[in-house]
């Protein structure tokens, strides 16, 4: 038995084949929780199995197989409750009954997965939590950790968002063409989540939480596949490739580097090339969304030799199209960000003083304005600033680089009182 | 097919503020949607109710029954009208919901029924 069929490699192939795994069962037998408890069932086969016969070589149909068959042996044993599942496999089945035990990828069935995991009946945080659960395969343990909630609340979370798919008849398909934009919005909203949490975790752990970044590419990539002619999705992918490929210059000794700083010799051009390619065929469908301006943000800042040549006039073009589109405050402050470098800080600074009310609890205003003022020279207000900054701000990296920056200020000579 | 339970709820005072001329135009395109909904093969049942001041609690599970003036919820607002329907899947029930709320000015709730017993 080779090092390919320890249990920890088997668990491993088991997460890659689980979205398809759980997709297909989902299709199959209309029930989310038979889908669960067969795989789970397969899983211990194979860990019984596969280190005897080794890994087979097509594992994600020997798992769908195996948990298929379990499947059928579970419902034949519990009568009972077969007619129920009957029922909802008759409500949910709109394809050709397969023979049984044959494999056959649906390539769909991932994607009406997913439509029913984002669908907007359900709560946004247990969208997330269903995705990364029965898509990613993570185990709720692994989701809980992610999002800093106790393991309890997230299995309530998941259980009762399965119980209302069940219960309200949450449908397990791909939207129509009327509703397909809004309803691809959802999911995409879902990847971004989830990828920002792991590239900007909160919380005393790593900084970055690679597992949470790779699963959102790697979720975005296979929505990407299933909808190759939405330019949103295309968007969503160049962006978040290209905001990963500047993850090992972004965080260096435990503190975060700015976008200036970052050494531009340590990023993925794999992936900026990637990411790039992308944003251009979103340039000739020509039909923008968030995602697609903010990976073209992101193109201009990736194709820079440097943080001097960095096309300041062209992100602002771009962030003046997306406030058109989303006026947040949160868009209008990173649009002064790059004013600050166009038009200087303190036209910037004004336009981040008008966002004040908006955003006074998110920490990133009071950091951008504690940047300008310390260029401004006004060293007492930016000192002020990065204390409210410090007071909100939940990434250790982030938390260290204000920390810094704080300390480089030049303390006033004497207190008020000391004025001889 | 699964029946929704499609419920409005509103406040007395929400009721009082709305001009006969708006009335009249909710009146005409609830019975519009009605009909819609009759003529989809969907309809299940649907009314309005009186006043939320009208209802009477009973509680019988002792030995005389004990009758209480007024809702059973101590809240401001109160269901004052419904429908229920036979669709296929939520997203269905969703959209009905959706042209019910235009049609009546108000928010609807989307419920499931309990799946019927096996005969």
């Amino acid at each position: 038995m080779g090092p390919a069929s320890s249990a920890a490699a088997i668990e491993r192939v088991f997460r890659e084949e689980y979205g398809r795994l759980i997709a297909t069962l989902v299709r199959r037998f209309g029930d989310i929780d038979i889908a669960e408890e067969a795989a789970a069932e397969a899983l211990l086969v194979a860990l019984e199995k596969w280190p005897e016969s080794g890994v087979p070589p097509n594992p994600g149909g020997w798992l769908t197989t195996t948990a298929g068959n379990r499947a059928i042996d579970r419902l034949r044993r519990e009568k009972v409750r077969d007619s129920k599942h009957q029922q909802a496999a008759e409500m949910y089945d709109d394809t050709p009954h397969e023979s049984l035990g044959v494999f056959e990828d649906h390539p769909d069935d991932r994607l009406r997965l997913m439509f029913t995991c984002c669908h907007p009946a359900l709560a946004p945080e247990a969208r997330i939590a269903l995705t990364l659960r029965l898509l990613g395969g993570l185990t709720v343990e692994e989701i809980a950790q992610a999002f800093l909630v106790p393991e309890t609340t997230m299995a309530q979370r998941i259980t009762r968002a399965k119980k209302k798919i069940a219960a309200a008849r949450i449908p397990y398909r791909v939207p129509g063409a009327d509703e397909l934009p809004s309803r691809v919005a959802t999911v995409l909203a879902v990847l971004f989540l989830v990828f920002n949490e792991g590239y900007l975790a909160s919380g005393d752990g790593a900084p970055v939480r690679t597992d949470l970044t790779a699963e959102a590419i790697r979720l975005a990539r296979i929505l990407r596949g299933l909808l190759p002619s939405e330019p949103e999705v295309t968007g969503l992918l160049a962006l978040l490739l290209l905001t990963e490929s500047r993850r090992e210059a972004r965080v260096r000794g435990g503190e975060l580097v700015r976008l200036d700083d970052q050494d531009r010799g340590g990023w993925d051009r794999a992936l900026i090339g990637e990411g790039h390619a992308l944003v251009r065929e979103c340039l000739a469908i020509n039909r923008p969304g968030r995602f697609q301006l903010l990976a073209a943000i992101n193109a201009v800042h990736t194709d820079a030799p440097t943080a001097e040549a960095t096309d300041w006039s062209q992100i602002a073009a771009l962030y003046d199209q997306l406030v058109r589109l989303d006026p947040s405050p949160i868009v209008r402050l990173n649009r002064a960000v790059a004013i600050a470098e166009l038009d200087g800080p303190e036209v910037a600074l004004a336009q981040v003083d008008a966002l004040g009310d908006a955003l006074s609890s998110y920490h990133a205003l009071h950091a951008t304005r504690a940047d300008l003022l310390r260029r401004l020279g006004r060293s007492a207000e930016a000192r002020d600033a990065y204390d409210a900054a410090l007071a909100l701000c939940d990434n250790t990296a982030e938390r260290a680089h204000l920390e810094r920056r704080r300390g480089e200020l030049v303390e006033p000579a004497g207190g008020p009182g000391d004025l001889t | 097919m699964t029946q929704y339970l499609l419920s409005v709820h509103g406040s007395d005072e929400d009721y009082a503020e709305i001009d006969p001329a708006t009335m009249q135009e909710m009146f005409e395109a609830v019975e519009a949607f009605n009909t819609k909904v009759r003529d989809a093969g969907i309809w299940v049942f649907a009314g309005g109710l009186e006043s939320a001041t009208t209802a009477t609690v009973v509680d019988g599970q002792g030995s005389a029954p004990v009758m209480t003036d007024g809702p059973y919820l101590e809240t401001k607002e109160h269901i004052g009208g419904f429908w229920i329907i036979d669709v296929a899947d939520l997203d269905a029930a969703l959209d009905w919901a959706a042209q019910g709320s235009r049609a009546c000015q108000g928010k609807v709730e989307v419920r499931p029924f309990q799946s019927e017993p096996e005969a």
